[in-house]
């Protein structure tokens, strides 16, 4: 699945987007940024307080317990500051 | 329901010209209420903000909070721009202009947009800083969560 990054989780990962292929026992939106922050010391600064993470699958906003079978781009972001 | 206008730019956008745009030819309006929110400078503190977005979600992110406006007032006509990019303090960031034949919904749905795209549109706010150094990205608001969170009945 295709990975988008934005804002501080993005400054902090160092890029923008990515191809993840997180293994079979990945089940919910929680596991993968769990599994994400054990992918290296950006990724662990990135994902440090999983209680900032936001999540989109497919462009439609997510909470972490939401299942990721068959999405084809799932976005991770801080708490919108929008207005 | 009325369609929405939304749109996400990195352009300046003119009220005058998206008032007249949602009233003309109507004879039926009676209440324009519209709200510009502007860049502040912070007392000097900031150079610029840059406001980074999720374009694929943006507008459709907006379009819900446009359509839940309409579901709960009768608009005649409802259009909210936000910009994107570097914006400098004076200058314009978000416009909502609400119509209706009475004003007390216009006034409540400009509101209710506001509170809900503080929270909801798939924006996030950098500041850069007068003494050429990032002041960091903005951080939620607890007040904000709390003024989306009085709509809810």
């Amino acid at each position: 699945m295709k990975a988008s990054y934005f804002a501080w989780v993005r400054e902090r990962i160092g890029k923008s987007e990515e191809s993840l292929q997180p293994p079979e026992e990945v089940r919910t939106v929680g596991e993968l940024i769990a599994w994400l922050a054990g992918q290296g010391e950006e990724y662990a600064h990135a994902f440090a307080n999983p209680k900032l993470i936001r999540a989109a699958i497919d462009r439609t906003h997510v909470k972490h317990d939401n299942p990721i079978a068959g999405a084809r781009e799932i976005a991770f972001f801080p708490p919108m500051t929008g207005g | 329901m009325p369609s929405a206008t939304i749109r996400v730019q990195a352009a300046d956008f003119d009220m005058a010209a998206e008032v007249a745009a949602l009233t003309a030819g109507r004879r039926d309006i009676g209440a324009i209420a519209t709200f510009i929110g502007l860049c502040r400078d912070e007392d000097g503190r900031l150079a610029s903000l840059e406001l980074e977005h999720y374009p694929e979600m943006a507008e459709a992110d907006i379009g819900r909070v446009a359509a839940e406006a309409q579901s709960r007032w009768p608009l005649a006509g409802l259009t909210i721009i936000h910009r994107c990019g570097r914006i400098e303090p004076g200058a314009q960031i978000v416009l909502v202009a609400a119509t209706s034949r009475h004003r007390a919904a216009a006034f409540a749905a400009a509101e209710f947009v506001m509170d809900y795209l503080k929270t909801r549109a798939p924006f996030w706010k950098k500041e850069h800083l007068a003494d050429g150094t990032s002041g960091g990205w903005v951080a939620a608001k607890e007040d904000d969560a709390a003024a989306a969170e009085r709509w809810r009945e």
